[in-house]
């Protein structure tokens, strides 16, 4: 393989954009770093990171561990407990075609607990006290044409939540399961995702919580021989989210994409994570996570971690954070972690880029007659937009990009 | 009938090594219907002098003035500018990601009307403008530029000028990059939004190539940040048997004595 052709690639894969200053590289087989990082990397890898079913093993985190160092853990004190649902504060309801079987799941009861093995404090709490797992099982061959909708209201902030979700895509079928958050509560939700053999699922989890709401969560897929699976974080409410989007395959000619999008307003921390496992050869991943700032003290953090072991031979994976600053007083923390412990890959890259809201942009727009502040909106939009268009939901699109709209009419005041 | 009036216009940018002065006095006079060409060696002022008309903010007016029918245009914003009716065909147009050729050409044609275009109508003028340019179709629900070829961007940029209807284009080196083909596409293009009477062009370029389909009334000779020579059509022939060298090696005495603005 050449140089060129891995750029080519990565152009293709995230398309950048002019005037932002990249940070990044292409890395081939020629010049692999064994244990590559921009971040400050306490663990040797990645794989050694602790993952347990027992609350015991996680102590409560104080801030200052790799994991937790961007995170304002202090004001996290009531989701890190080992404690139970605060009675009705979640809502859940589910709206889905006929074509699928809704059940629960108690622990251990498979598959539940199978892919989604708890990475930190916040995650283990949260199965450990949801008795009950939500089990949305896809049949194998079904080709649901509408979403499956779960919708997650919280009923007040400060209160406690724990959920653990699992979705199941039967062998060859094909859905879209669509997670909405809204209300106020301190959530801990898990997310548990099996994507079986040539099956094709989106997961797309949506946070338009108020703006006192908290919520952690770790979702986690395995992704079969010759599968697909696709998950989107659009992340726009809320005061304190993290969520960790992690994946791992179990078959050869899998693909998963780990898109996100945020916007971080005035005093909003908003963190996402992402680890892929290229645990199998001849797999395919792409990560994308877009974000928008304005205001003071908006906090964004974006770190993606993309290991590719050493039998992974044939993976071909790219990950990219880009990040529009719009305002003075805002943070964007972006960590591109990527280990390579083989060289007989077919691509892999990554990218991260914080810009301000780009002049030539705005300069070709306002040429045409645009103003200035609808420019800006027309170009923040269109940021954005690249995320939206890939939910293929036309209604939930529209739904997203009136609340982006709203996000952007709020820093106009 | 409307006048572009360029006087005595100096212009400068910042650069590392200080402030460089590219615009030496440069004066030209546009009048609606009438086509000027603009022509010279690389580096000379020629985009420089576009860029300036069009209001980007990298470059500095120390003196000099240019005014739309009277109005001072250097005071005017550069959307401002847009909506007075001047129009840049850029050199390298930027991408814009994730904005839709339909929704940006929709937004623009209301900025510079003040009012949204009525919707069928539109829809079919902009089809029937990319039509005569060949544009695929399907451009029409790509990105602003993104993933275009050289040749599409500029074809993009002369769609522009036919749905917004400028009072003065000034054309940025449309031709540079394109092969005979596109270049005819893109000259029939300007030619009939010439051809409604209601347009004066700027038409900057390096080549006389473009000029074998656009024709000029007046073509100007740009060196080192002044009009070193005026004429008619006629010297745009000259030029391209002679090429720029003779201003290049008497540039000493051509700049020293920059030929006056042509009585029109």
């Amino acid at each position: 393989m050449t140089a060129e052709a891995t750029t080519e690639k990565a152009r293709i894969g995230a398309p950048s954009i002019a005037g932002f200053t990249e940070e990044g590289e292409q890395l081939v087989a020629s010049k692999v770093d064994r244990h590559h990082s921009h971040g400050v990397q306490v663990m040797a890898s990645r794989a050694e990171r602790l993952t347990s079913h027992d609350v015991a093993d996680f102590a409560l985190p104080n801030g200052r561990e790799e994991e937790w160092r961007f995170t304002p853990v202090r004001e996290l004190a009531n989701l890190l407990s080992d404690a139970p649902t605060d009675g009705d504060v979640l809502s859940v309801s589910v709206e889905a075609p006929e074509a699928f079987v809704l059940r629960t799941l108690r622990a251990g009861e498979a598959p539940r607990g199978a892919t989604l093995v708890p990475a930190d404090r916040a995650a283990v709490v949260a199965s450990a006290n949801t008795d009950e797992a939500l089990f949305i099982q896809i049949p194998a061959n079904a080709e649901l044409d509408e979403p499956v909708r779960v919708l997650l209201t919280g009923k007040g902030a400060g209160r406690r939540s724990n959920s653990h979700h699992v979705i199941e895509a039967g062998e060859n079928s094909r859905a879209v399961v669509i997670l909405e958050h809204d209300g106020s509560a301190d959530h801990n939700g898990n997310v548990e995702v099996f994507v079986r053999g040539g099956a094709q699922l989106t997961v797309v989890s949506v946070q338009l919580w108020e703006d006192d709401a908290k919520h952690l969560a770790q979702h986690d897929a395995e992704v079969a021989k010759d599968a697909v699976y696709k998950h989107i974080a659009v992340t726009l409410g809320g005061k304190i989210i993290r969520m960790n989007s992690n994946v791992r395959f179990a078959g050869e000619g899998a693909e998963a994409e780990l898109l996100g999008l945020y916007f971080a307003d005035a005093g909003q921390h908003l963190e996402h994570r992402s680890f892929v496992d290229h645990n199998v050869a001849n797999c395919k991943s792409n990560v994308l996570y877009k974000g928008a700032l304005q205001g003071k003290g908006a906090h964004t953090v974006w770190v993606g971690d993309v290991l590719i072991q050493k039998q992974a031979e044939g993976t071909d994976s790219y990950e990219k954070n880009q990040n529009l600053v719009l305002t003075d007083g805002c943070r964007a923390d972006s960590v591109p972690n990527l280990e390579i412990e083989t060289g007989l890959i077919e691509g892999a890259g990554h990218a991260s880029a914080t810009g301000r809201f780009d002049d030539q942009h705005l300069f070709y727009l306002m040429a045409r007659g645009i103003p200035e502040d609808v420019a800006r909106r027309l170009v923040v939009r269109g940021f954005l937009n690249e995320i939206i268009q890939q939910i293929k939901v036309p209604a939930l699109e529209d739904r997203l990009t009136e609340a982006v709209e709203r996000e952007l009419a709020a820093g106009d005041n | 009938m409307s006048t572009l009036e360029i006087k005595d216009l100096h212009v400068s940018i910042d650069t590392e090594q200080g402030t460089k002065e590219i615009l030496k006095g440069v004066s030209l006079t546009i009048r609606t219907g009438e086509t000027h060409a603009i022509m010279g060696p690389n580096g000379s002022g020629k985009s420089t002098l576009a860029s300036t008309i069009a209001g980007h903010p990298r470059y500095t007016v120390t003196s000099g003035s240019i005014t739309l029918d009277g109005e001072n245009v250097l005071e005017m914003s550069v959307d401002e500018r847009a909506r007075a009716g001047v129009f840049l065909a850029m050199q390298y147009p930027v991408e814009v990601p994730g904005v839709t050729m339909t929704n940006f050409l929709r937004t623009a044609k209301t900025a510079i009307d003040g009012q949204a275009p009525a919707l069928r109508t539109w829809t079919k003028d902009v089809k029937a403008a990319m039509e005569q340019l060949r544009i695929d179709a399907d451009f029409a629900q790509r990105n602003v530029n993104e993933g275009f070829s050289g040749g599409e961007k500029k074809r993009v940029e002369i769609l522009q000028l036919e749905l917004f209807k400028p009072k003065f284009a000034v054309l940025d080196e449309t031709d540079s990059g394109l092969d005979v083909d596109a270049l005819k596409v893109v000259s029939e293009g300007v030619n009939r939004a010439h051809a409604q009477g209601n347009m004066g062009t700027l038409l900057i370029t390096h080549y006389t190539r473009i000029l074998r389909y656009i024709k000029p009334d007046f073509v100007h000779v740009f060196v080192d940040g002044q009009v070193v020579e005026e004429g008619g059509p006629e010297l745009a022939d000259r030029l391209e048997e002679e090429g720029y060298d003779r201003y290049a090696k008497g540039a000493g005495s051509a700049v020293a004595a920059p030929v006056a603005a042509p009585a029109q």
